[in-house]
């Protein structure tokens, strides 16, 4: 438990730091008053405006204000298109979440069979397969995917029809469809790692001496495997698929492009290029909310995985 | 000495390891034998093959090792009552089931070097324990239970049944040690192999961790073999002491035999460098040089190169085992009737005969 509550103590600490950072880097790029009303706008105006805005008062003042209304799910009005952040980052989030979601459960639950079958017969016929198909498969950039999956299921197998991501809103089985393809473009190249990595972890704890001790025991590589370096092996992998997850995110930017999805990414982009700034910030917090919310995860996890952590 | 009944016979086994540079002769013609209730010493220095001899016998060779030649012959009885009857098999050519199911924790046992890393860290000790009496002996969880709490008990770790649930990391070396112990005995086996059982603990615990096995042993009339560089363990617990050298068993004989008539050079080498209070302000002996390297092929003794008492035909050809008595033999021309006669170091022979006076080596 104590474990736990340092953790937590930690995510908040970082949380807080990342959103003070997001403050003051965008502080720095200047306020936006002068590109709202354009270079004709006199001193008169934009002071006006400044002051509307509150960009007059001092810093941390204007930091506290927009912590507290932040935290009340008042992230602030979006300059370009004068409406709540929260509405406009609120829809999208979703999207990236669902997307996010299917590629990491895509890539527990192929990678880690796989991974296990690899490392059960070591250098046999299967091993080598996947070994050789994983290789090629993690140097091909999840955008390529998006298109090679868009070309083969959306244009000639008609699985789904690509560009119609506004259409199938609404219609759950149709929506799931055609986010299976995305959400399989990002987990591709991380199901390979994966396998990669619990293979190799898996083979390396086979190595270490408690395995040998359960071979004297009369064990036999499977009970070895199962009862014994699975569970060890797992510490490395949660670690790296904590990481995927967050980098997943930074990832679906792109590919909501290939696939026309107005997910996170595509606001992200479109703020930046205005000059947006409260969208901008929001999207910053809740990227550094997700990474370290699934970070907290993985330690939750480390902690039932491993004893030493447990009980330290 | 009362009718023995020999449990393991180990004959010219010859085992190499394919590495990148070549094939390593890890283990040349070794024979071996072990009876019931007896323990027996491997000593030799690291990479003399001592325990990779030891782990051909449990089959957790490495998986670039081959077994060139030899048998490995293990007798144990079988069934109850009625049907109990007494068995021969080669461990080396039995199959993988068939060793799993009667042999390794079963029949024999391990206990390994480090009791650091061998035990499994994310797993409680009690399901260690249980986990071979569950499979080999299909136990209840309930009586495994209970076996195990008596185990516990049996190597010096009271409370039982709250220290069940604890993790590796919450004993101390030494007790990570006695816990190793109770795991090779969860099955009564009747040979316990110690691979260095003390090596990486403390030496105040090295001394209570060998009583402990000593004491198991007369309970539970083991047979042990003991696999250790450490002469002063061999004083304390051997009946019978095969000295290794590159791969090769130089001198064997009971544990007086071998401590107060040494015959081979390497053995004499190894007495002179134990460590002595009496011979206090003296530079400790060591054997000068380095074993040999077994990626190539050994011409005559082995030893030759580091024997100050190397023959010419030490170079050419290797000695026989010459036998001087129903227990001890060495491989040693010197012990070749046309060889010069060759005296004990004297630094060694005050040393023997010190020993001697003390009634106890070392």
């Amino acid at each position: 438990m104590h474990y736990l509550l340092k953790k937590f103590c930690t995510l908040i600490i970082t949380l807080f730091i990342v959103s003070l950072l997001a403050f003051c880097a965008f502080q720095l790029i200047g306020d936006p008053t002068t590109s709202m009303l354009g270079t004709n706008a006199t001193p008169e105006q934009v002071e006006a405006l400044r002051h509307e805005l509150g960009f007059d008062r001092p810093l941390l003042v204007q930091y506290g204000d927009w912590l507290i209304h932040f935290v009340q799910g008042d992230m602030g009005t979006s300059y370009s298109y004068n409406m709540p952040v929260s509405e406009m980052v609120g829809s999208r989030i979703m999207v990236t979440f669902i997307m996010t979601m299917m590629a990491f459960i895509m890539t527990v639950v192929v990678s880690i069979p796989l991974g296990i079958f690899a490392a059960r017969r070591e250098g046999g016929v299967f091993d080598r397969i996947i070994t050789a198909f994983d290789q090629i498969v993690m140097s091909i950039p999840p955008f390529f995917i998006g298109i090679l999956l868009t070309c083969v299921f959306g244009l000639i197998l008609h699985v789904f029809q690509p560009g119609s991501f506004d259409a199938v809103r609404g219609h759950p089985v149709a929506y799931i469809t055609y986010m299976i393809f995305p959400a399989l473009s990002i987990a591709i190249p991380r199901i390979a790692m994966t396998v990669k990595m619990l293979r190799s972890s898996i083979l390396e704890q086979m190595g270490q001496d408690y395995i040998r001790t359960a071979y004297s025991r009369g064990l036999n590589r499977d009970g070895v495997l199962w009862g014994h370096a699975l569970r060890n092996a797992l510490i490395p992998v949660v670690t790296f698929v904590a990481v995927s997850v967050a980098e997943m995110v930074a990832g679906s930017i792109v590919i909501e492009q290939v696939f026309s999805i107005p997910g996170i990414g595509r606001l992200l982009l479109a703020s930046i290029s205005s000059r947006d700034i409260p969208v901008v910030q929001a999207i910053v917090v809740i990227l550094a909310l997700w990474v370290v919310v699934v970070n907290f995860i993985a330690d939750v996890l480390y902690q039932y995985i491993d004893p030493r952590i447990r009980l330290n | 000495m009362a009718k023995r009944e020999k449990i393991l016979e180990i004959r010219n086994l010859s085992i190499s390891f394919a590495t990148g540079e070549g094939i390593l002769h890890a283990v040349r013609g070794v024979n071996l034998d072990v009876h019931r209730g007896e323990t027996v010493a491997i000593v030799g220095e690291s990479g003399s093959g001592k325990s990779v001899t030891a782990r051909a016998a449990m089959g957790i060779l490495a998986p670039n090792s081959h077994v060139d030649s030899g048998t490995m012959k293990f007798w144990y009885e079988e069934g109850t009552g009625d049907t109990r009857c007494r068995r021969e098999a080669d461990l080396l050519r039995m199959s993988e089931r068939e060793r799993r199911r009667a042999v390794n924790g079963r029949r024999i046992a391990m206990v390994f070097q480090d009791p650091m890393t061998s035990l499994d860290p994310t797993m409680a000790i009690g399901e260690q324990l249980m986990e071979g009496m569950r499979w080999h002996n299909r136990l209840s969880k309930a009586q495994a239970r209970r076996k195990a709490v008596q185990l516990l008990e049996l190597v010096g770790i009271p409370e039982g049944e709250r220290r069940l649930k604890q993790y590796p990391h919450q004993f101390s070396g030494g007790q990570r040690q006695r816990i190793v112990i109770a795991m090779a005995l969860a099955c009564d086996p009747e040979l316990l192999i110690c691979d260095e059982p003390t090596t990486a603990l403390d030496v105040t615990i090295q001394a209570r961790i060998l009583e402990l096995i000593a004491r198991l042993q007369k309970k539970l009339n083991l047979s042990v073999i003991y696999i250790t560089h450490d002469l002063g363990v061999v004083a304390k617990v051997a009946d019978f002491v095969h000295v290794m050298y590159a791969g090769k068993i130089v001198e064997s004989g009971t544990a007086e035999e071998i401590f107060y008539d040494p015959r081979h050079p390497y053995t004499w080498g190894l007495l002179s460098a134990i460590p002595d209070l009496h011979e206090k302000g003296e530079r400790l002996y060591t054997i000068p040089g380095t074993p040999p390297n077994l990626l190539h092929e050994i011409l005559g003794d082995a030893f030759a190169p580091r024997n100050r008492y190397a023959l010419k035909i030490d170079y050419r050809r290797e000695p026989p085992m010459v036998r001087l008595s129903d227990t001890h033999s060495a491989a040693t021309w010197l012990l070749d009737e046309r060889a010069p006669h060759v005296e004990l170091p004297a630094a060694l022979r005050a040393r023997i005969a010190r020993m001697k006076q003390e009634g106890n080596v070392l």
